[in-house]
């Protein structure tokens, strides 16, 4: 299994009466909830509801309009995330082998087990292939690669199931799974269910 | 082995289909093959317009590789994984802009061989114009990464680039045509420290640009 190691730190996350605006305008207010080690937490909304903004303002991309977001225990939160956002990071021209590489050593200690990532993440045959050659649904496999290979405690995962088949869906369960078996803690956003049973939904009604 | 990872997919981008370090080094080669024929031969006039042609074309070729060097990054989203990296943004800048003179710079700087014997430079004088325009790049390379983050979010910003940019090489091509005729003088002393400036202010300033386009 790709994250077989512990995690460093595991960060408690804590939002509390979060209000996010963009280009000038209010997405949501008054978004509070916990995440602590294990925790699922589903963020549900229709489009536009602020889904991917709260995400990437958990991913400290993103200042909160009003409210505060704290990591209990970290000085460097940027450091024990993950973040799957729908724009995957991929480069046309590199081979998926080459991104996963590149990944362990941009995020972690560069001894990542990239085989093994690319083989839990069904892409092992492919893996030579430069990322254009690959389908949405093959492009979304590579990037679940990026979180096995550098081991973080959170997970921030926008619509992880989009352009999945169902075996790729089965595939984000299990590793969600996995990630909260060892103590990892995992957000998602998304518009039904992924499949695991959240320890916590929170729902953005625009303001 | 961060910044090792990140020098090598950088230096692999530069020169993969999408990158394309070899359109600039050819405009470059274009740009200096054609100037000795639409000028005649004319011994003395060469000698006189040719290190500051060399190094406008220099200066241009620097600029075409800038527009999507964070661009690119933004829209497709690896400039998010460059935040949550635990290498400082200063250093991983600096990582790319050294991938990138590794990839174009330094090509273009063994260009100004063949291109300084067309216009008739004196033969002893060539090591320093190559020497010179290596540092060159640097120099246009340090400062156009600041140029290149802030223009990042901005479509077709390349002429934006262009006007932000433009006015900072004007001192290192101002020393830098001069070091053809001076060789190893002050000339190129104040060019080599234009250059290291370049090189290690411009990282900083660029990773301050690029915070800002995080959002």
């Amino acid at each position: 299994m790709g994250a077989g190691r512990p995690f460093q730190v595991i960060p408690t996350i804590r939002v509390e009466r979060l209000a996010l605006a963009r280009g000038g305008r209010t997405l949501f207010s008054g978004v509070s909830f916990e995440a602590a080690s294990g925790a699922y937490v589903e963020v549900r909304g229709a489009n536009g509801a602020g889904k991917t903004s709260l995400l990437r303002a958990l991913a400290g991309f993103l200042k909160p309009e009003a409210g505060a977001i704290a990591f209990d225990g970290v000085e460097e939160p940027a450091l024990t995330l993950h973040l799957l956002g729908h724009r995957d990071g991929l480069k046309s021209s590199i081979r998926g082998l080459s991104h996963v590489r590149y990944w362990s050593g941009l995020l972690g200690d560069g001894h990542g087990a990239v085989e093994a990532a690319l083989v839990r993440v069904g892409l092992a045959r492919i893996a030579d292939l430069p990322a254009r050659m690959l389908s949405q649904g093959q492009a979304r496999r590579l990037s679940l690669a990026r979180l096995l290979v550098a081991p973080r405690a959170l997970w921030l995962l926008d619509e992880p199931v989009a352009g999945l088949d169902a075996a790729g869906k089965t595939l984000v369960a299990d590793l969600i799974a996995a990630h909260r078996g060892l103590g990892g803690t995992v957000i998602a956003a998304a518009h039904e269910p992924i499949g695991p049973e959240p320890t916590h939904v929170v729902e953005l009604v625009r303001a | 082995m961060t910044l090792l990872a990140i020098f090598r997919r950088e230096f692999a981008l530069a020169w993969s289909a999408g990158g394309g370090a070899a359109a600039p080094v050819g405009f470059f080669l274009g740009a200096t093959t054609l100037l000795p024929l639409a000028m005649g031969p004319e011994r003395a006039l060469l000698q006189a317009a040719g290190p500051p042609l060399v190094w406008v074309a220099a200066a241009l070729a620097a600029l075409m590789t800038l527009e999507r060097l964070f661009q690119a990054d933004l829209e497709d989203g690896s400039l998010d994984q460059l935040f949550l990296s635990p290498a400082p943004l200063e250093l991983i800048v600096l990582v790319k802009g050294a991938a990138l003179w590794l990839a174009v710079g330094l090509p273009l700087a063994l260009a100004g061989a063949p291109a300084a014997v067309l216009l008739q430079a004196p033969s002893d004088a060539v090591p320093a114009i190559v020497l010179s325009l290596g540092l060159g790049m640097a120099a246009f390379i340090g400062l156009g990464l600041v140029g290149a983050a802030v223009t990042a979010g901005i479509r077709r910003g390349g002429v934006l680039i262009a006007l932000i940019v433009l006015p900072f090489f004007a001192p290192p091509i101002i020393f830098g045509a001069a070091v053809a005729e001076d060789g190893f003088g002050p000339a190129f002393l104040i060019l080599t420290g234009i250059a290291f400036a370049s090189a290690a202010l411009g990282p900083i300033a660029a990773a301050a640009a690029l915070r800002l386009q995080a959002e």
